[in-house]
């Protein structure tokens, strides 16, 4: 199975295989932490960082650790760079890592990197493994970020507004007021906006995908040679 | 020859969707007209807005979906939802949040749950339940009623022109508000009841339960007893829940102390309750299917309408008492399968008694 490429890793990774949109794993940080751009980049970046450690982890110990009690150990090495991401942020971020709270020491549950570990780093060298929890990361990161972005300018009025919690004093002025001081549509900060953009996310995934799909076969529909007989005896397939 | 082949139910009401829908629309006329008189020409212009947002939204999304428009526009359904929600929406309310709240219910409550006779959720109380979490100050905004007497002067509601300009620039509505009576009973925490209503001029000049209120509340009913007189919908869901309120009520009040919840004639007589009962309750869509479950649903809208304004942070609490029972409907269906034909006493699926 080591004659995975790249190009494919990448591509499942961000589109095909996508942990949020396609895998529907690791909902429960999507959903909660999405109200702005900076706590879903903030956790975005904590779990694409936990994810190409333990992928990377996982794939050294592959051929060491027994079957039988692969779940734990992967839980273990998960936890362990969870916790090592979680000091990180208190040390660096301290703002943001009050603003997520629970939700980073929840990494650990995060099903899309233990998926990531059984599936993929289990069987992989490590090169191919660590690749694939970037690709993996970026686009858990990505719909993060979407959805954060859509759900702070229509629940708040705002864009990357602070985001000197992550980046520094210098990122204090990045905020952007898109409507009135006044501006605030609630229920898209609280947990029924999130999962009404994640679903309409999906279903724009899902489009893309048909039209892509029917243009293909546009291209590719070439006109059936030879005899069209019905057959009548044999095994139907 | 060609035999017309189709299945079963073969015999038709003659009732289209169209006529039960027209008739839900003439029902809601006595009360449209009683909010009017009491709170201004705010009701109307909200049905306007709800109602040319909802027909645009409505024929927009039956394009993207491949439908017939003009075969769905006619059967009045996006029409309904509109006044509905124009009805509980508190008058003068700025145009944005009518616009906003009917979108929501008909496209995302309605349409992405599959159309006409899909969604799980009543569309109008969707489109009030979101309108009421994310805009709460517009939305606990309500003009007090025309004649109200505060310390010597009588309330004046806005004149046609001020309507308008407060709806469509939204703002000065506060100058023209009062708590509901719902509201003010509410934050009553240390009077006797009987003295509550004496201090407090939306119950002192009141008949029975807050000043015009009460004849908002009566006149829904009578819309109510007009489509029972038609019969629109059986008498089962509406009653259910006047009998869980009053059952509740009944239980709660203890007399008129200050601790008390109100008694059952002003849990009757307040708020959304008769407009619920006769208009959302009855809604054939999102509630249950049998009489027996319409009872049930009925009597527990009715109880989590009273803990909701008793218990609750609300004071009143009609939609979430109808998108919680919204989510048992199917729940109860399953426990109430009516009578079959030819059958003996109706049994529940799982529990096959000996009988059988």
């Amino acid at each position: 199975m080591s004659d995975v490429s790249y190009g494919e890793i990448s591509r499942n990774g961000l589109w095909n295989n996508n942990p949020a949109l396609v895998q529907l794993l690791g909902l429960c940080p999507l959903l909660a932490v999405t109200g702005s751009v900076v706590n879903a980049l903030g956790l975005g970046l904590a779990t694409m960082a936990v994810l190409i450690g333990s992928n990377m982890t996982v794939s050294l110990i592959r051929n060491q650790v027994s079957d039988a009690i692969r779940t734990p150990a992967f839980v273990m090495i998960i936890a362990t760079f969870t916790t090592c991401t979680e000091m990180l942020m208190k040390a660096y971020t301290f703002e943001l890592y009050q603003i997520l709270g629970i939700f980073i020491p929840l990494i650990v549950t995060n099903c899309a990197i233990l998926g990531r570990a059984e599936a993929f780093a289990s069987k992989q060298p490590l090169l191919p493994a660590a690749f694939d929890g970037l690709m993996m990361g970026l686009g858990f990161g990505a719909v993060l970020l979407v959805l954060g972005a859509i759900r702070e300018i229509i629940g708040s009025g705002t864009l990357f507004a602070n985001m000197d919690l992550l980046f520094g004093p210098m990122a204090a002025n990045w905020g952007l007021q898109l409507f009135g001081d006044n501006y605030g549509f609630l229920v898209m900060i609280l947990p029924p906006g999130a999962f009404l953009v994640t679903g309409l996310l999906i279903a724009l995934k899902n489009i893309i995908d048909s039209r892509q799909q029917a243009r293909l076969a546009e291209t590719q529909s070439a006109p059936v040679q030879g005899s069209k007989r019905v057959r009548t005896t044999g095994a139907i397939q | 020859m060609a035999l017309g082949r189709s299945s079963s139910p073969h015999a038709h009401g003659p009732r289209s969707t169209q006529w039960v829908m027209q008739q839900v629309l003439v029902a809601t006329v006595p009360g449209l007209i009683v909010l009017t008189s009491f709170f201004g020409i705010g009701s109307i212009l909200n049905i306007l807005i709800a109602s040319v947002t909802a027909l645009a939204c409505e024929a927009a999304i039956l394009k993207l979906r491949n439908r017939p428009i003009g075969f769905y526009l006619r059967d009045y359904s996006a029409l309904v939802t509109a006044v509905l929600l124009g009805l509980a929406l508190p008058p003068l309310a700025p145009w944005w949040l009518t616009v906003t709240g009917t979108a929501f219910a008909i496209i995302i409550a309605k349409h992405l749950y599959g159309g006409m006779g899909y969604n799980p959720f009543n569309p109008a109380m969707i489109g009030y339940v979101v309108l009421l979490i994310s805009f709460p100050l517009q939305m606990s905004a309500w003009v007090a009623p025309t004649g109200l007497m505060v310390d010597g002067v009588s309330a004046l509601g806005p004149d046609f022109l001020s309507s308008l300009q407060i709806v469509f620039s939204g703002s000065g509505v506060d100058g023209f508000t009062a708590a509901t009576p719902l509201d003010a009973f509410k934050h009553n925490s240390s009077l006797l009841v009987d003295h509550f209503y004496q201090q407090t001029p939306q119950f002192s000049q009141a008949r029975w339960a807050g000043l015009g209120w009460e004849w908002v509340n009566i006149a829904f009913l009578i819309g109510g007893i007009y489509l029972l007189a038609r019969k629109v919908f059986t008498w089962h869901a509406p009653i259910g829940m006047l009998l869980g309120l009053s059952v509740m009520a009944l239980f709660n009040y203890d007399g008129g102390s200050s601790a008390s919840d109100g008694s059952i004639i002003f849990h009757l007589l307040s708020g959304a309750t008769m407009f619920g009962a006769f208009f959302i309750v009855t809604d054939p869509v999102t509630s249950t299917t049998s009489n027996r479950g319409r009872l049930i649903y009925g009597a527990l809208i009715g109880v989590i309408l009273f803990v909701i304004r008793s218990w609750g942070n609300y004071p009143d609490a009609l939609a979430f008492a109808v998108l919680l029972m919204n989510f048992a409907a199917p729940f109860i269906d399953y426990y109430t399968p009516p009578r079959t034909y030819g059958h003996g006493k109706s049994g529940t699926i799982i529990h096959r008694s000996k009988e059988d």
